[in-house]
């Protein structure tokens, strides 16, 4: 199925300069309606009340980690539950892909990252586009 | 430190030791002999100073010197190190990027708005190099702190083992993933993650 690229995409990050950066870098992959929230419970709030395509979110956040918005998505029995999530984060210890996994993320970047891998990431989630 | 001041802290804490004792000998044979009292109130104080220095030395002990030194502030300084070289290594790429795009604006159109933007883009990275300032200013500072602690543990006389690393994490639940960005070897690369979700996806 053809990614749609008018997709909602919400972006999770309690840095201002990285929510700047990952937008810029969608805004070149084609996607114009990017959404931001500053941790996992503004995101909660969001995916609520809009349907997403795709989220990225970090891990390290307060109140609400990335991890713990995964968790809570996965956790839910609206249509959300299903949303693809890519976890951006800093944290490159084993342990925490592999948790990250277990809760259902579907992809993992570490940072830094370029372009392209965010990219091959979002592709492989979501399919070529 | 005076010449004096120097001679004293070269002495080791034995020497030290023996010397107060000289000194409160002397003061307590020149206290006239009739006046018991004041000679049990010194006596008392000197009782009382001697419980102080005990409880100062085990509350050194257990700040656990050796982990300040060999973890926290070998860490810290650790970490400060990678902050400038990988600021330095960032703004090296964005440099390289405004070179390129100097030359690919010579002789196009807007060519002077662009170099002007580029400029200031130039000029935005000097803060790689006052913030490499400040980091070597901040890792001085752990330095005198080391400094301090050693020569506090030295008077003291405190025993103090050299820090082997723990592995232990009490942190409960999800805390204990928050550990921040690696230094290698924990820090595992994207290639390395695409791997394990490789092999976790065929785990089923």
């Amino acid at each position: 199925m053809a990614v749609d690229m008018n997709m909602n995409v919400l972006i999770v990050d309690d840095y201002t300069t990285m929510l700047r950066i990952i937008k810029n870098l969608l805004k070149q992959l084609g996607f114009n309606n990017v959404d931001e929230a500053t941790d996992g419970t503004m995101a909660l709030d969001k995916v609520k009340i809009k349907p997403y395509g795709l989220v990225i979110s970090d891990w390290n956040m307060e109140p609400m980690t990335g991890y713990e918005f995964l968790k809570q998505v996965r956790a839910s029995d609206k249509e959300y539950k299903t949303v693809p999530f890519i976890m951006v984060t800093a944290e490159s210890k084993t342990e925490n892909v592999i948790a990250a996994k277990k809760a259902g993320v579907n992809n993992y970047i570490v940072k830094p990252f370029n372009a392209e891998t965010l990219k091959s990431k979002i592709t492989a989630v979501l399919g070529e586009f | 430190m005076t010449v004096g001041e120097k001679q004293l802290s070269s002495e080791t804490t034995e020497n030290k030791k023996a010397k107060i004792v000289k000194i409160i000998s002397s003061v307590i044979d020149k206290v006239d002999k009739n006046q018991q009292v004041s000679l049990n109130s010194i006596m008392l104080q000197l009782r009382d100073l001697l419980l102080v220095i005990d409880e100062m030395r085990h509350e050194v002990g257990t700040l656990s010197p050796q982990e300040i030194k060999g973890k926290h502030i070998a860490g810290a300084t650790d970490e400060l190190d990678a902050i400038v070289e990988a600021t330095s290594e960032a703004t090296g790429v964005i440099m390289d990027c405004c070179d390129v795009i100097q030359e690919k604006a010579a002789g196009a159109d807007g060519e002077a708005a662009i170099n002007e933007e580029v400029m200031k883009i130039y000029e935005a990275c000097s803060f790689q190099d006052v913030t490499g300032q400040r980091i070597s200013k901040v890792v001085k500072t752990f330095q005198t702190i080391e400094d301090k602690v050693d020569h506090l543990v030295s008077v003291l006389g405190i025993k103090v083992k050299e820090y082997v690393g723990d592995d232990e994490d009490d942190r409960d639940g999800d805390e204990r993933f928050l550990n921040g960005p690696q230094l290698p070897p924990e820090a595992i690369s994207q290639d390395d993650i695409d791997k394990l979700l490789a092999e976790l996806d065929a785990a089923g």
